[in-house]
């Protein structure tokens, strides 16, 4: 166990780490907002994924250019899924919120299972290739590109919510729906966008990813689960938090792969999980 | 309250009382006596999957129905016991009757530790740990070579059938009535909790927390209580199934796929009542054999199409589940809000 090894393993635990922080901002922004976690939300991820894949299979678009596209397309699933189930469910107990959401994750990824199987697709020969060496230290080109793009997204993903006026009445719909509403910004509304902006978090983690990653149906779930344990830990719809938190997750999860053992990675994960909810249930960043 | 709580004892369980009983005791014996009609042993296999899965919903709407808990890792427990039978009888060859009530000692006991610290927490946050402490289950069974890591464990067949092994290989008669048996007494014991002055604590606890906090009932403990008995009425069937299919492998008993089924059933059905998971499962699960007879094989996940859709359904047009087409109770409540 040398010292290049573990700057190593910090190296990908970073650029992993910011991917997953922008798909845990995602899934904070829709549960701050209306309060409903997306168990959906890995199968949305492995939903862009195959879009991405799709785009290049079919029409030879390099997934680096395919982000607008599929972006777009997500946005609209987003908005989609808020008017024909979100909707219904907003007032109703948090059972039937869970289940619903929960029905979803389980429709998509059957529909998903049905349609593509659950054989594992990449994409050949992606313009984005190669690695750079620092010294003793290996950082694969597309890695070091994806998550960058992430930190990108999320830094413009901070800047909309807290410097515009649509980003402010989306935090004004989620400290207070009712007020909101009397000042005139429709909630309907602000929940659709909060969805699609959500979900367009996924679609550009998921095409960054699959410069990379392969894609198959069950691809989303341990991201689903990392993105719960970052919104945990980074506090309650703090996005910022999440930008911590998914560091964290990264640095844990592969350090303690390296460190410990690499088959109980997820444990590690949610052994974070476990004890941010115990000694500080409104997280890192919360607003409890 | 108390005045409240009296007269809601005396309350008919049903509106019609008598129709109910003569319908529930005819079905009662009918059931008994289906096995003497010499019927093809599938239809005992779906029978005996729905006194499974009925116990299985009931002890989920337990903790998500009574005290409003939603567990999202339900199979955990349905796991535990199928692996405390199953060690205690090919380790030491202890009789799996002894493996069941150890099963649902140590669920207990799992599940005491569980809910000392989580049930503190706010709804989605519980929901979410009870997830990721059964993946880490079925991780942690995935790797654990005492107990046959991801191989599982074989059960010895024995040559012949055998009560105290609670084996048997020629029929599923026995099984049948074993399942039966266990069926009865959970429903009944629901039955008994519910109309018990626990059972309308813990709705007290699920409806308002503060305002049952301040009625001196201990919300923490009664979750506690709510979690600690329906863990173990899940192990049994885990150890009961794990003597039926006689093989149990971490990806089986630690699936993903049981708390998904328990869960479904009892929304499908109805949460908060013991007539709801009942009718869950007399419709899902024949659906549920059948969608496997004619789509199993074809790689496609029909079924599970067929669930996350009845879910979704249920829960923008039916929140309430199936059970609220015809109790009373469920409408008037309904309405009132």
């Amino acid at each position: 166990m040398t010292v290049e090894i573990i700057l190593q393993a910090i190296v990908t635990g970073l650029m992993m780490g910011l991917i997953y922080a922008l798909i845990a901002a995602g899934l904070s922004l829709i549960f701050g907002l209306m309060g409903i976690v997306n168990f959906a939300h890995g199968e949305h991820l492995m939903l862009s994924m195959f879009t991405s894949f799709w785009l290049w299979s079919l029409l030879g678009l390099d997934p680096l250019f395919s982000v607008p596209i599929t972006i777009l397309l997500m946005a609209v699933c987003g908005v989609l899924t808020h008017y024909l189930l979100i909707r219904y469910i907003l007032k109703a107990k948090m059972l039937i919120q869970i289940c619903a959401t929960f029905g979803l994750s389980i429709f998509i990824r059957s529909v998903a299972q049905l349609l593509w199987t659950p054989d594992y697709r990449i994409v050949e020969n992606p313009l984005m290739e190669g690695r750079i060496e620092l010294g003793t230290i290996y950082i694969g080109q597309p890695q070091l590109f994806a998550s960058l793009i992430c930190l990108l997204a999320f830094v413009g993903l901070y800047w909309f919510v807290t410097k515009t006026e649509t980003g402010l009445a989306l935090q004004a719909t989620a400290q207070d729906r009712h007020a909101a509403e009397v000042l005139g910004i429709p909630s309907d509304k602000m929940f659709a966008l909060g969805w699609a902006i959500g979900l367009g978090c996924v679609a550009v983690a998921g095409s960054m990813m699959m410069n990379y990653f392969a894609v198959f149906t069950d691809v989303g779930i341990n991201f689903a689960l990392f993105a719960f344990v970052a919104v945990a830990l980074g506090g309650f719809g703090s996005i910022i938090g999440c930008l911590y938190a998914g560091i964290i997750i990264g640095l844990v999860e592969s350090l303690g792969g390296l460190l410990i053992d690499p088959s109980f990675k997820l444990l590690y994960v949610f052994a974070i999980y476990l004890l941010v909810v115990i000694y500080r249930p409104q997280g890192l960043f919360g607003r409890y | 309250m108390l005045d409240k709580l009296s007269l809601a004892k005396q309350e008919p369980v049903w509106k019609n009382n008598n129709t109910v009983l003569y319908f529930l005791s005819s079905t009662v014996l009918l059931l008994f006596c289906l096995p003497l009609f010499d019927i093809n042993s599938f239809y005992l296999h779906l029978f005996i999957m729905i006194f499974m899965h009925s116990v299985m919903a009931q002890s989920w709407n337990v903790v998500a129905g009574f005290s409003g808990q939603i567990s999202l890792g339900h199979g955990l427990f349905f796991g535990i016991g199928a692996y405390a039978t199953s060690f205690l009888f090919t380790e030491y060859g202890i009789t799996p009757w002894i493996g069941i009530v150890f099963g649902m000692f140590v669920s207990g006991i799992i599940a005491i530790l569980i809910g000392i610290p989580m049930l503190r927490l706010h709804g989605h946050y519980f929901a979410i740990a009870t997830l990721l402490i059964a993946i880490s289950f079925s991780l942690v069974f995935r790797r654990w070579d005492l107990v046959g890591a991801a191989s599982g464990l074989w059960i010895p067949i024995l040559p012949a059938d055998s009560w105290i092994a609670l084996q048997f290989n020629s029929s599923k008669v026995p099984y049948y009535y074993i399942f039966l048996v266990f069926f009865l007494t959970t429903f009944l014991l629901s039955w008994m909790l519910s109309r018990s002055k626990l059972g309308y604590r813990l709705r007290a606890v699920r409806d308002d927390p503060q305002a049952a906090s301040s009625l001196c009932i201990n919300v923490s403990y009664y979750k506690i209580i709510a979690y600690v008995i329906s863990a173990m009425m899940m192990a049994p069937m885990g150890s009961l199934f794990a003597q039926y299919i006689l093989v149990i492998d971490p990806a089986t008993v630690f699936n993903i796929e049981i708390s998904i089924m328990v869960l479904l059933i009892t929304v499908l059905g109805g949460t908060g009542n013991i007539w709801g998971p009942l009718l869950g499962t007399v419709i899902l699960i024949p659906i549920s054999e059948y969608t496997r007879i004619y789509l199993g094989g074809t790689g496609g996940a029909v079924d599970l199409i067929l669930y996350g859709l009845i879910l979704m359904l249920i829960c923008v047009f039916r929140p309430n589940g199936l059970i609220s087409f015809f109790n009373r109770d469920v409408i008037d409540r309904k309405q009132k809000r």
